[in-house]
This record gives structure tokens, C-alpha cells and sequence, in this order.
């Protein structure tokens, strides 16, 4: 791509994805040099997966049909952690206002920071999912590929709304409790494909025979990745 | 107002005392003339709420906003009627109060939905902002039902296939098709009904807002 040479004095103003990449850049630098909120979301799920472990009968069910749900429930909580810190860190001495009248679109702007919070859940689920493996004795290694694909997808649908919900939520008054109640209902048509597509992924059947749990996921994200984007700009003032 | 109570009585004495209990449920089919218009009502509701909040977006005008408002609060009373009304019926005739059917987990989060929706809207004071937030999420719930339903419609299903908007045409008695039916415009006038007054509401809350900025 050959952009138009700038004019001096008069730099081009970024396109739709360089601008993203610089927002997530920017989340993410943020995110590195403090790590507060990764290593909260991180204790937060290495904390349910032992929990889970004392509720569960373990004589009584296998740990291969009760570890699907284990899974989701604590990559969804842990992830409406971080999420809510994505624009938590912009209230600060409004720093959001100095976002916005940079000369990037606002569609820049959501997505950027959608791939900050993208990292970030597949930063947890990376530790996440070998502690599960490790605590519930589960092997993971021959299922590892597939389940790549399944964790991808999910990740991608919850950060798309949980991305736009944090943004709404943040000018509320009681942000970190409107954010989840409005959230998890979106979650479901995640996190129910994903519950599906790891227990069969588990027991041992090809990812080949849920096709139809993976067409559902993929299509929440692409619905949704591009609703979310078009909605975005809507939800910030003029 | 008066129109819609004199129509739901006509439709609950009809249902109730000129229209024959069903052959194997018994009484408890009676309670489909009003589970089903409910459930209709809910999601007009809803569906008016996510259309007016999409339509805000684009003219701004505060009528469209506080009929969002007003018909997710009326949805919620009947949204709540669904889900009562259902397990009363589930229980003798499935032996259960609750099943995650698709249905019945779409109405529930149909529910979440619209509670989400005005904890939304009562946690921001500004009224530009609050009708802005909850028209994108009224917007974003519309697309969010059908993928639910679909889900769960995959995941298991129980619920009784619709006995009148189905491929095969309508498979029920007339005389139980005209009460339904007549239930059907009497829970949509009561919707209408209820709507006005809120709005009419809201549009005071409104101008006393207003007034009491001005002077101070």
C-alpha cells in the first residue's frame, strides 16, 4: 500500500486499522505496566477452578463432563473483569476526551480496544485452560487444536460485547454491577456452542460432528463484531 | 383505557365460561388464551422498544424515547405473565414447572433483557445519554433473541409446536381459535393502553424536570 506522500507540518491522520493497532497498543502498554487487572482476572479464575473443585463429586461424575462448564463459567467471569478496566482506565483525568478528539474514527477506536480486551481474555484463558488440565487431571493435549479454534471464537463474541456494554456501563452510575446483568445474557449464545463444542471435543468425537455449534459461533461474531462497531459510535456524545 | 379493560373481561369470560376445556389437558389448556397473547404482547413489546430506540438514533425526537421506556416497562409486566402462566400450565401437563425448552429460555432472557434494559436506563440521569445507551442495547437485544432461540432450539427443545402459526395451517376447534384470537386483540389493546398512560407519564416527569431546571 502506497499512501500519498504527507505534507509537512500535516501528517495523515492513521486508517481504520492503524489507528486500532495504535489503541490496542496503547490498552495494552497501559495493561503491561501495571498488570493489576490481568493478574486479578488471572487469580480470579486459577480461584473458581479450585472452588469448582471442592463442589464437586468427583466419584459421581466424570471430570471430563463436569469440566465444559467449569471451563466457561470462569472465562466468562474472569473476563467481565478486565473488561470493565478497558474503560475504567480512560475516566482518569478524562482521558476518553483526548481519545476522542484524535483524528481516528470512532470504529477505530472500538476496535482497538476490542483487540486490547481480546488479548487480554486469550491471556488468561492461556494460563486458565493448562490449570484446568493440571487440577482436573484432563488431557488436553490431543483435543489442543480444535479447542484453540473453540476458545478463539468465544473469545472474539464475548469482547465484542462486553467491549461496547463496558463503554455504556462506564458513564453509569454503578458500572461494575450493570456491566455483568447486562452482559451475560449475550454470553449465552457463546458460551452454550462453547460448553457443547468442548464437552464433545472431550469425550473424544471430531470437531467434524458439531459443525453446527461452530457455524452458530461463528456467526454470533460476525454479527455481532459488526453490529457492535456500528453501534459504538452511537454511544459516545457529539 | 376503559376500551381495553372492557375487552380483556369479554376475553377472560369467554375463555373462561363459552369456550370447551381441551380433551386430554383439560382445564389447564385455559390458561393458553392468556400465556399465548402474553407472550405476544412481550415481544411486540420488545420489538417496538428496539425499533423506536433505533429510529431515536436517527431524529432524536423525545417522544421515541419515552415510548422505549414505557413499552419495556409494560413488556416486563407481561413478559412476567409468561413466565407465570407457563409453569402453572407446565406443571400438571409436563410434570414439571420449568424445562429449558427454546421458548421458554428465549422469554426468560426476553425477561433478563428487559430488566437489564431499565436498570440501564435508572442508573443514568442525563436524558440524552440515557435514551442513546438504551436504544443501542434495545437494538443489540433484538438481534441477541434469535440467536438464543436458536441455541437452545439446538441444545433441546420440549415446548408444544404452535398450534395456529404453523406450516401446516391452524389445527385447533374454531370456537377456540375465536377466543384466542379475541384474547390476542385484547392483550394488545391493554398494551396500547398501558403504554399511553406511562408515556403520558413520562412526558410529565419530563416537563417537571424541565421546569424545575429552569427556575433554578
Amino acid at each position: 500500500m502506497t499512501a500519498p506522500a504527507p505534507r509537512r507540518g500535516a501528517p495523515t491522520p492513521p486508517g481504520l486499522l492503524a489507528a486500532a493497532g495504535l489503541v490496542a497498543r496503547k490498552d495494552l502498554a497501559i495493561e503491561f505496566r501495571s498488570r493489576s487487572a490481568f493478574l486479578s482476572a488471572l487469580v480470579l479464575s486459577l480461584l473458581s477452578l479450585v472452588i469448582f473443585y471442592f463442589a464437586w463429586d468427583p466419584t459421581a461424575v466424570a471430570a471430563v463432563d463436569v469440566a465444559p462448564g467449569i471451563l466457561w463459567v470462569t472465562f466468562t467471569f474472569s473476563g467481565l473483569l478486565g473488561l470493565h478496566r478497558s474503560f475504567g482506565v480512560e475516566q482518569q483525568e478524562r482521558a476518553m476526551d483526548a481519545l476522542l478528539v484524535a483524528p481516528i474514527s470512532r470504529e477505530a477506536i472500538f476496535l482497538g480496544k476490542a483487540s486490547a480486551n481480546l488479548a487480554f481474555v486469550l491471556g488468561v484463558q492461556l494460563v486458565a485452560l493448562p490449570a484446568l488440565a493440571l487440577f482436573y487431571n484432563l488431557p488436553l493435549t490431543t483435543v489442543l487444536g480444535p479447542l484453540a479454534i473453540v476458545m478463539l471464537l468465544s473469545a472474539i463474541g464475548l469482547t465484542c460485547i462486553g467491549t461496547l456494554f463496558a463503554g455504556i456501563t462506564s458513564n453509569t452510575r454503578m458500572a461494575e454491577l450493570l456491566l455483568p446483568v447486562l452482559a451475560l445474557p449475550f454470553f449465552v449464545p457463546i458460551v452454550l456452542p462453547a460448553a457443547q463444542l468442548t464437552a464433545k471435543l472431550l469425550a473424544g468425537r471430531p470437531l467434524e460432528e458439531s459443525l453446527g455449534w461452530l457455524r452458530i459461533l461463528l456467526a454470533f461474531d460476525l454479527v455481532f463484531l459488526y453490529a457492535c462497531t456500528i453501534a459504538f459510535p452511537f454511544t459516545l456524545e457529539d | 383505557m376503559a376500551v381495553a379493560v372492557a375487552a380483556m373481561a369479554a376475553a377472560l369470560v369467554r375463555a373462561i365460561y363459552f369456550t370447551p376445556a381441551e380433551r386430554l389437558q383439560g382445564l389447564a389448556q385455559k390458561i393458553f388464551y392468556v400465556h399465548v397473547p402474553s407472550a405476544w404482547v412481550a415481544f411486540l413489546a420488545f420489538g417496538l422498544t428496539a425499533i423506536a430506540g433505533g429510529v431515536w438514533l436517527f431524529i432524536k425526537d423525545p417522544r421515541l424515547d419515552r415510548f422505549a421506556e414505557s413499552s419495556a416497562e409494560v413488556g416486563v409486566i407481561f413478559t412476567t405473565g409468561v413466565l407465570v402462566s407457563g409453569p402453572l400450565w407446565g406443571k400438571p401437563i409436563w410434570g414439571a414447572w420449568w424445562v429449558w425448552d427454546a421458548r421458554l429460555t428465549s422469554t426468560l432472557f426476553l425477561w433478563f433483557l428487559f430488566l437489564g434494559y431499565l436498570v440501564l436506563r435508572s442508573a443514568v440521569d442525563e436524558r440524552e445519554a440515557r435514551a442513546r445507551y438504551s436504544a443501542v442495547v434495545g437494538i443489540l437485544g433484538a438481534l441477541l433473541i434469535p440467536f438464543i432461540h436458536l441455541s437452545v432450539y439446538l441444545f433441546r427443545t420440549q415446548h408444544p409446536t404452535p398450534v395456529v402459526a404453523n406450516t401446516a395451517g391452524i389445527q385447533m376447534p374454531g370456537v377456540m381459535v375465536a377466543t384466542l384470537f379475541l384474547s390476542l386483540g385484547a392483550f394488545t389493546l391493554l398494551y396500547i393502553a398501558l403504554v399511553r398512560q406511562r408515556m403520558a407519564l413520562a412526558a410529565e416527569r419530563d416537563a417537571l424536570l424541565d421546569a424545575s431546571t429552569a427556575e433554578s
